[in-house]
């Protein structure tokens, strides 16, 4: 174990996978020379050299596209988008090619390939550079979606998605790449795509949170104890799969959820988890499934306005309560 | 009506030198109300500058394409008789399997949409024989003559448009989706333009894995105003692909014409801005485009980056089964259908002395009965089976990760 940060850690999944298989390769904006706006594939360039880490056009149609086509040969590429809001603008190349490619063409061609980049809010990006737009990709077969949360699963999932035979989208957070934890050193440290993680254990209420905010997740299940809840908290880590079994076999146990989420809450990640769980596990829940995800609003500059479009501590509390009592739950 | 009006006169000075929109001629110009498909008559609610411009319009396809082609003469000399035969059996295959295909999407057998490549075969048929069976082929939903052209059987190809389980990708794709990863044709794309940057991730492979081979990617006018062919081309040339883009220009993306849709209808022109040699060919001379076709990948082979090639063609039906095709004279298909790319190589075949009239009816004979054979296949396949739903959405899945 060696203590680094999720960005460091990202950077040495791309560093592992590149020295172990001679087919991987990166393209995106400035992810060469410069190194990465954002610094995850800093000394990449100097080390893997410029066959194998390709600075693009600001052309996101286009560099998605030739990581289709690269892959259709046989390579392995990684797509870094500068943010994740900048895929919208390759949204065909995603959804009508990347992710139907291997059906359409009856499995003759398999499309080892990752696309990549931060997500999120809480720093003050405006409305089109902070956003947690995740289930644009999970509604769309063919495509897998991870969201690490941790230093670990940084790595652990960045080398899963990057050894997976289909389309991975990994949607890290701006505002974890500097969190530092503890990472295996390991060179065939993997995280499975589909394994939901159990944080922590508890017996009252399940937090389900992905990315950032599991780990307001577990601060809130500390605000919980000191009041005598017992929260148990997951870590969701992969939206599509979804390991819906860790998440049945904790509700058989408390009986209720919460999901926590930064995308917005209509339409979002807490929809799916709720109806599955309602599907799974209706006989077991005591409480409506509650929901605590982002504002439907697009997020705001200032950053008092900003603060409130995205999940709060206090809320989760308060919908923790919600579930387990009927306390108000108010949330504007 | 100005602004169109100004378009259309200055494509028509771009390619003539000319400085006035040709007047209509005669009384030949049909277009507009669906209701007279077919039927020559003068639309009378149209206003005359709209006439004039439309006119101009058709009377620019037909004179271009005057200017662009030419006669069958210089046959290189690495095309003998067994080639150049090779090349009209594969235009007559193309042309045969398309008319049958019609059939059977009015009979009932073949269903959604279905989009045919008579006319245009010189181009598929022509850039092939330049290129190696190693470089990978990437084109739009009108891809039947690029799937037969690579090599794979009419049977595959026939029961794909049927639906069925022997179809080259069991009945998942369909008119528009043909594949064959054994023979690099690496797909047809229905969305305009979609396969362009794909196109360059599959000549970034070749580049990356230096085996000299390249890629051919083939689309239609109607692609080259999407932002998706822009970015690809950008793409290709500034990281020096080994691309070749093949422009199939046929005048038309569905009923709206280059000269309506394109400012720089000289789409060979749009090269430059990615400095790449742009070159426009008469694509109804399947020698002529194999010439094309071969300087280009000689380009791309040579490390030089991409090329794009325009190439002036026509299909001689409408877009789709769906399209009644009145945007279109009667002269304009009647002067394309007049220099008819497998007529032309008919004509030079016996000219010079390699095939008579019966030779080449006996060679006609044999292809019919082998799209017989394949509409006999498709109709005799099994549909694919219910436990084929679900196979190829991931090619790693759980059973317990369905939703």
């Amino acid at each position: 174990m060696a203590e680094m940060t999720y960005r460091e850690a990202l950077n040495l999944a791309f560093k592992e996978e590149m020295r172990r298989d001679p087919d991987v390769l990166l393209m995106g904006e400035d992810v060469a020379l410069y190194g990465g706006s954002f610094k995850v594939t800093k000394g990449l360039l100097e080390e893997f050299g410029e066959k194998r880490v390709l600075d693009t056009p600001i052309s996101e149609a286009a560099f998605v596209g030739a990581s289709i086509g690269a892959a259709m040969t046989g390579l392995k590429p990684i797509c870094e988008f500068l943010t994740v809001g900048f895929a919208l603008v390759a949204m065909d190349q995603i959804v009508n090619h990347a992710a139907k490619i291997y059906y359409m063409f009856n499995g003759q061609v398999n499309l080892p390939m990752v696309l990549r980049g931060p997500g999120g809010g809480g720093h003050q990006l405006g409305s089109q550079h902070g956003q947690s737009i995740e289930s644009y990709f999970l509604h769309c077969p063919g495509l897998k979606v991870v969201m690490p949360a941790t230093v670990a699963d940084a790595k652990g999932l960045m080398k899963a998605a990057i050894r997976d035979p289909d389309p991975v989208f990994v949607m890290e957070h701006e505002g974890l790449y500097g969190m530092r934890g503890e990472c295996p050193d390991d060179p065939e440290f993997i995280t499975p795509i589909g394994k939901a993680q159990v944080l922590r254990e508890g017996k009252d209420v399940t937090l389900i949170g992905l990315s950032k905010t599991t780990h307001q997740c577990l601060q809130a299940a500390e605000l919980l104890a000191k009041d005598g809840i017992d929260a148990e908290v997951i870590d969701l880590r992969s939206l599509n799969p979804m390991d819906d079994a860790t998440l049945v076999e904790s509700v058989k146990k408390t009986n209720r959820a919460v999901v926590v989420y930064e995308g917005w809450r209509t339409g979002g990640i807490g929809a799916e988890v709720a109806s599955r769980l309602m599907e799974k596990a209706f006989y077991y829940l005591d409480a409506p499934v509650v929901r605590i995800g982002g504002k439907d609003i697009p997020a705001p500059y200032a950053y008092n306005l900003e603060k409130l479009v995205y999940p709060r501590i206090e809320e989760i509390v308060m919908g923790a309560k919600y579930a387990l009592d009927g306390s108000p739950l108010i949330i504007r | 009506m100005a602004t169109e009006k100004g378009r259309a006169s200055a494509a028509v000075a771009g390619r003539n030198g000319k400085s006035t929109v040709e007047e209509p001629k005669g009384e030949s110009t049909v277009h507009g109300d669906p209701s007279e498909a077919g039927i020559e008559s003068t639309p009378s609610d149209k206003s005359a500058a709209a006439e004039k411009v439309e006119a101009a319009e058709m009377a620019s396809f037909v004179e271009l394409a005057r200017q662009t082609h030419q006669e069958i003469t210089d046959v290189p000399d690495e095309l003998g008789k067994d080639e150049l035969l090779g090349m009209y059996r594969m235009m007559y295959l193309i042309r045969r399997f398309e008319t049958r295909a019609a059939q059977m999407y009015t009979q009932g057998k073949i269903k959604g949409f279905l989009h045919l490549y008579s006319g245009q075969e010189a181009v598929a048929v022509g850039s092939r024989f330049a290129l190696t069976p190693k470089d990978y082929m990437i084109t739009s939903y009108r891809d039947h003559g690029h799937a037969l052209v690579v090599g794979m059987s009419a049977r595959e190809v026939m029961a794909e448009l049927f639906g069925k389980s022997t179809g080259c990708v069991g009945g998942k794709g369909g008119s528009m989706h043909m594949f064959s990863a054994e023979k690099r044709m690496m797909g047809g794309y229905a969305i305009v333009g979609g396969s362009v940057p794909i196109s360059v991730g599959l000549a970034l492979g070749c580049k990356y894995k230096n085996e000299g081979t390249l890629c051919a990617s083939y689309f239609g006018d109607g692609a080259t105003n999407q932002g998706a062919w822009h970015e690809g081309l950008n793409l290709s040339a500034v990281w020096k692909l080994p691309n070749i883009f093949v422009c199939e220009n046929n005048f038309y993306g569905i009923g709206t014409s280059v000269t309506r849709s394109t400012a720089e209808p000289d789409i060979y022109k749009r090269a430059s801005s990615y400095r790449m040699p742009g070159v426009r060919a008469d694509g109804m001379n399947v020698i002529e485009v194999y010439q094309a076709m071969k300087k280009a990948a000689e380009h791309c082979r040579s490390g030089a980056g991409p090329y794009l090639i325009e190439f002036i063609t026509y299909r001689f039906r409408p877009h789709s089964m769906s399209d009644p095709g009145t945007y279109r004279t009667k002269e304009e298909e009647r002067f394309f259908t007049s220099i008819d790319p497998i007529e032309q190589m008919a004509e030079y075949l016996k000219a010079n002395g390699m095939q008579t009239d019966d030779e080449l009816k006996t060679l006609r004979k044999a292809v019919d009965a082998e799209v017989d054979d394949a509409v006999q296949f498709a109709d005799e396949s099994p549909m694919p089976g219910e436990e084929e739903l679900r196979k190829y959405v991931y090619k790693e899945w759980k059973d317990e990760w369905w939703g």
